[in-house]
């Protein structure tokens, strides 16, 4: 199997990540991936990761619930089956959509919320009995981890991460995915 | 320090001037005699074939809001009883024609007192909750909410000037064939009604009066006694506030229709309230900014002003919706005839302020994006203005002109002289202070605020 080398620099202040992954990225190196117990607020912008799309999905599946919510009572009340309950005017949707509303706020709610959640975990490869890939347990506790790939320049990259004020680093052979 | 520039000056007297103008054509044209009325309703009776027709479906529907009209409300068989017929309904369209600037002159007096005093309440949001985003625009909200005193005194003073002209149950007249307007008059009378709104009107300016008083001294003070202060009455405001909008609503809203009751009519007000001042202190911030003088306000200061107009378009949809669907499913006929009313007359404003207060806002304002650029705010801002100009509109007016309703000279002329007694106020007061409120301790974070 095909291995590569990579450089696992680890750190234990979020503050001087932000600061070595500003650093690093000035020097123009590419960062394989960051592993931090916790969300750092601006480590994304720090790192030049493009914004997330998710909330243009969720949009979108909620447009899907609506439809299906106006589709399904139109056929069911209107369509197939017009029968007078109590009254309501069930000759036409418009004339008893205030009753369909509540239904077509929570289907939209529905598909949006959980399409949404659903298309996360699918773009970020997460389910039962996944394999964790965490290369340090400490990053899930209290350390924080950058990984870059060495292409031939181990001893500048190992210098530069001292620098910044990693406490550790490693090299580490890891499998070619 | 802000200096009124004299264009706006002069644009705000111009405005004054011209509404005064508008107000005046309305009052004098609205008397009518009765001939005058039956020449009216014959020319509009030949003019298109069906008007009698729709005569006859107004009169049924509106014919219990009006005690004075129940006793004629029957199909007629004999020809004197026909002629007697057409006399009230002549005489009932023309109080609806005479009665058309006062609702005209009260919409527009009533549309930006509650623009201030929805600023009022968010401005005691802000302290009491102790927001760290929003003291950079305190001296905005403060100069703003100069307007709750003048404006409130002027509802106050066209409603009792009206008088039966917009509240029938303070003609003693109707009063005397009502039954139920009899058993509603310990509440619905007009001393008490000027009682209480004399109370709103003072506990809400004293509020205001004080907060103001505190803000400024906390600009210079060596410590934060003023700002706990200011905390304090914020909160106890809050309290004083949401009993006495609710009142307020009864009496100067609800009571117009005074046969028709409405359980969260009160929060319904309050969200049509709040969410025009917010979308006021935005424009407002985004003109003083585009000036220059509020350099410290950023683009995520807008962001989450954006943001609270989105919420409450929505909070207030959910309100209009909650109330119009609980009525429409129940279809009790007491209370449906508030709706009747409106969706048979009022169809296109009251179905289109739902376009304006909520579906453009909502998907203009969806965008994070598009809440930090100023013309996409001020476009949904003037949607949501519009919006809920027209949401009063059609709270008031079908109780007082039913289908007599236009929205001419005196509406437009009542709401240009509002406008620029609004503007004038408003911008006068954002003269008298320095528009950084600097003691605050919240300033610092305030200032450095990004979203």
């Amino acid at each position: 199997m095909e291995t590569s080398k990579v450089i696992h620099a680890i750190y234990n202040d979020d503050d001087v990540l932000m600061a070595a992954v500003k650093k690093v990225k000035a020097e123009r190196y590419h960062i394989e991936e960051i592993y931090t117990p916790f969300h750092i607020h601006g480590l994304d912008k720090a790192m030049g990761l493009a914004p997330t799309r998710i909330a243009i999905v969720s949009f979108m599946f909620g447009c899907v619930g609506l439809i299906v919510a106006v589709v399904m009572m139109n056929y069911m009340m209107i369509s197939d089956w017009p029968q007078d309950i109590g009254g309501k005017p069930s000759f036409s949707y418009i004339e008893n959509m205030p009753a369909f509303v509540p239904i077509m706020f929570e289907l939209t709610v529905f598909f949006a919320a959980h399409l949404m959640v659903i298309t996360f975990y699918l773009r970020s490869r997460m389910w039962p009995f996944k394999k964790a890939e965490n290369p340090d347990p400490r990053t899930t506790d209290d350390h924080f981890l950058m990984e870059i790939a060495v292409h031939g320049n181990q001893s500048e990259l190992e210098s530069l991460l001292k620098e910044t004020g990693a406490v550790e680093i490693n090299i580490v052979d890891k499998e070619a995915h | 320090m802000y200096t009124f520039s004299n264009k706006l000056m002069t644009f705000s007297i111009i405005l004054m001037v011209l509404g005064a103008l508008g107000v005046g054509y309305g009052f004098m044209t609205s008397h009518k005699s009765l001939d005058e009325v039956k020449t009216i309703l014959a020319e509009e009776a030949s003019e298109h074939g069906s008007g009698h027709a729709e005569e006859t479906t107004h009169e049924s529907a509106t014919h219990d809001e009006h005690a004075d009209e129940a006793t004629h409300g029957e199909s007629s068989h004999s020809t004197t009883e026909k002629a007697q017929h057409d006399d009230s309904h002549a005489e009932h369209v023309q109080k609806q024609i005479a009665n058309r600037p006062w609702s005209a002159l009260y919409v527009a007096a009533f549309f930006f007192m509650m623009i201030s005093l929805g600023v009022l309440a968010f401005y005691a949001i802000q302290r009491a909750s102790q927001a760290g985003w929003s003291p950079v625009l305190f001296r905005v909200m403060e100069g703003i909410t100069y307007y709750v005193l003048p404006g409130a005194l002027i509802v106050f003073a066209i409603a009792l000037w009206a008088g039966p002209h917009l509240f029938i149950w303070m003609d003693p007249e109707v009063m005397a064939n009502d039954e139920i307007l009899q058993n509603k008059s310990g509440w619905l009378d007009k001393t008490w009604f000027s009682v209480r709104a004399l109370i709103f009107i003072a506990g809400w300016s004293l509020y205001r009066y004080f907060s103001r008083k505190y803000s400024i001294a906390q600009d210079d003070a060596s410590n934060i006694k003023n700002f706990k202060k200011n905390f304090r009455i914020s909160a106890g405001f809050l309290v004083f506030y949401i009993y006495t909008e609710s009142m307020m609503s009864w009496d100067w809203v609800m009571s117009v229709d005074p046969h028709w009751f409405s359980t969260l009519f009160g929060w319904y007000l309050f969200a049509s309230m709040i969410v025009s001042g917010i979308t006021v202190i935005a424009l407002i911030a985004i003109y003083m900014r585009a000036k220059g003088y509020l350099e410290f306000v950023n683009d995520s200061h807008l962001h989450d002003l954006a943001k609270y107009m989105f919420g409450f378009c929505i909070f207030w949809t959910y309100l209009w919706f909650s109330q119009f669907m609980l009525i429409w499913y129940a279809n009790i006929p007491e209370e449906v005839t508030y709706f009747v009313t409106r969706i048979e007359q009022y169809n296109f404003p009251f179905f289109g302020m739902v376009v304006l207060n909520f579906v453009f806002p909502f998907l203009i304002l969806m965008n994070s994006d598009y809440k930090r650029v100023p013309w996409f705010i001020v476009l949904a801002g003037i949607a949501i203005l519009v919006g809920h100009y027209i949401d009063i509109f059609v709270m008031i007016m079908p109780g007082t002109v039913g289908d007599r309703w236009y929205i001419g000279i005196p509406e437009i002329g009542s709401i240009l002289l509002f406008a620029g007694l609004f503007i004038f106020i408003v911008f006068t007061a954002l003269t008298k202070a320095p528009l950084l409120a600097k003691g605050n301790p919240f300033i610092k974070e305030s200032e450095q605020f990004h979203y």
